[in-house]
């Protein structure tokens, strides 16, 4: 199984054996991070980073990721001081680089960005995140996490929370997830904000699915908690109505052996409280996010 | 065929132009809108309702004079009216007979009905097939499916 050359837009599409390849380069990657090495297998390599939208922390992840690989960045963090602000449409400026980089890293708040400019060029395009849709480098680095943690994917049971309509880690996760074997996925969110009925569907046909009617964090293997942002939900009685909030009361509910993930930032969704307890493993997942990136890279580049 | 609707047929036969068969039941409005045909339409447009269908029960059926259909007005079809039969008409004859067929991709025909997705802000929309029946779409680009109902054209 090779990525060789490929993009890397969205899970639905991905099967086992690729996201089994990627972790397994991952724990490679793991250990030459660990010791703060620079390799040079992308020497010579240029990585175009095309953040429409600001996230510092994926941005810098996938920056690092590249420079310990020994390649290069260039790109925008802020799409006001691009060529963007002045109108320039994504295929313009995707074509404007294609001749001077190896690879393209965007994040865009329109859903479909990534897919559009993997459909301009021939050069592989990374999905850093497309509006509510996808974020398949989140879903590598939340399954190595979980993978390093439990030492197996099959037969877990994964509780995600919050906003899962407009999150797209939830999504690009659960559609990785689905891919191994006797996965359960557990659902908790408010009303307006559940997961998609198509993707419902979706995941149906490969995995056992269950939308649960209150927080009970009891069965589950994994905890995955997502922020909801205020903007979601307009009334803000309901607003009031629909945040939660996990402290050390709820992880008393919590398996011995479960692991409590998010993938930052968090604002109030996880109380401080719960950062000392040794399920919480949200900063690891974070930690990670480096070496699973030099890993989809590499697999990529190399 | 009865001879009461031959009869019928032979009334409104038109001269130049094509005549849309086996339109689903109630939906020969709506195909109008969606093939653009208005107020402004210069052309004779008959429309049938309620028409006995050997086949379906009642159908609806569309003539429209002076009129001939794109690649992209035939997949508008196919999305209202599956089912659908072209006559193309010429001095009065049938000269072309055709069913509909919905393609597998349907590039330009209809929007993506997701106003967050980048089709809607720049390139063209670009549909899947991902069920036949009942029939849903999926974007090629924001990977949302959607029903019959939620199509935009
Ligand atoms: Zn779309």
């Amino acid at each position: 199984m090779s990525l060789k050359g490929s993009d890397f837009i969205s899970a639905v599409g991905m099967d086992r054996k690729e996201i089994e390849s990627i972790l397994a380069l991952s724990e490679k990657m793991d250990s030459s991070f660990t010791k703060k090495e620079v390799l040079s297998e992308m020497e010579g390599k240029f990585m175009a980073s095309l953040f429409y939208e600001p996230s510092t922390r994926t941005q810098q992840s996938f920056g690092s990721a590249m420079k310990r690989l020994g390649g290069e960045v260039i790109g925008f963090s802020d799409p006001k001081t691009s060529s963007h602000s002045k109108g320039e449409t994504l295929h313009d400026t995707i074509k404007a680089l294609e001749a001077q980089v190896d690879l393209f890293v965007i994040r865009h708040p329109s859903e479909g960005a990534a897919k559009l400019a993997a459909e301009v060029t021939n050069v592989p395009v990374i999905n850093a995140g497309d509006g509510s849709n996808q974020h398949p480098s989140q879903a590598m680095l939340d399954l190595y996490t979980i993978k390093k943690e439990k030492k197996k994917i099959d037969g877990l049971t994964v509780l995600m929370i919050g906003d899962l309509k407009y999150g797209r880690t939830v999504h690009s996760l659960s559609y990785a997830l689905s891919k191994f074997d006797d996965v359960k996925l557990q659902y908790y969110s408010p009303p307006q904000l559940k997961m998609p009925g198509f993707m419902l569907n979706d995941l149906r046909n490969d995995c056992k699915v269950e939308e649960l009617s209150s927080l009970d964090v009891s069965k589950a293997d994994v905890v995955y908690a997502t922020r909801i942002q205020k903007e979601r939900i307009e009334d803000p009685e309901e607003y009031k109505r629909a945040v939660y909030r996990i402290d050390n009361e709820v992880m008393e509910k919590m398996k011995k052996d479960a692991m409590l993930m998010h993938p930052l930032p968090r604002v109030d969704e996880i109380a401080v409280e719960a950062d000392l307890d040794s399920r919480a493993k949200y900063f690891e997942q974070e930690r990670n996010g480096v070496p699973v990136r030099m890993a989809i890279i590499s697999s990529i580049l190399k | 065929m009865k001879a009461k609707d031959k009869d019928m047929l032979k009334v409104k036969k038109i001269e130049n132009g094509i005549v849309i068969d086996h339109v689903p039941q109630g939906s020969a409005v709506k195909l109008l809108t969606v093939l653009g045909i208005d107020e402004d339409f210069k052309g004779t447009v008959s429309v049938l309702i309620n028409v006995p269908s050997a086949s379906t029960g009642l159908k609806d059926v569309i003539k429209i004079e002076g009129r001939s259909l794109t690649k992209s007005d035939l997949e508008k079809v196919a999305l209202v009216a599956p089912y659908a039969t072209i006559n193309v008409i010429r001095d009065y004859t049938v000269i072309e007979k055709y069913k509909v067929k919905l393609p597998e991709v349907l590039e330009g025909v209809i929007h993506c009905p997701n106003p967050n997705c980048i089709s809607n802000k720049e390139g063209n929309p670009k549909l899947h097939i991902k069920e036949r029946n009942p029939l849903k779409l999926q974007c090629n680009f924001c990977e949302k499916v959607y029903a019959e109902k939620e199509f935009k054209f």
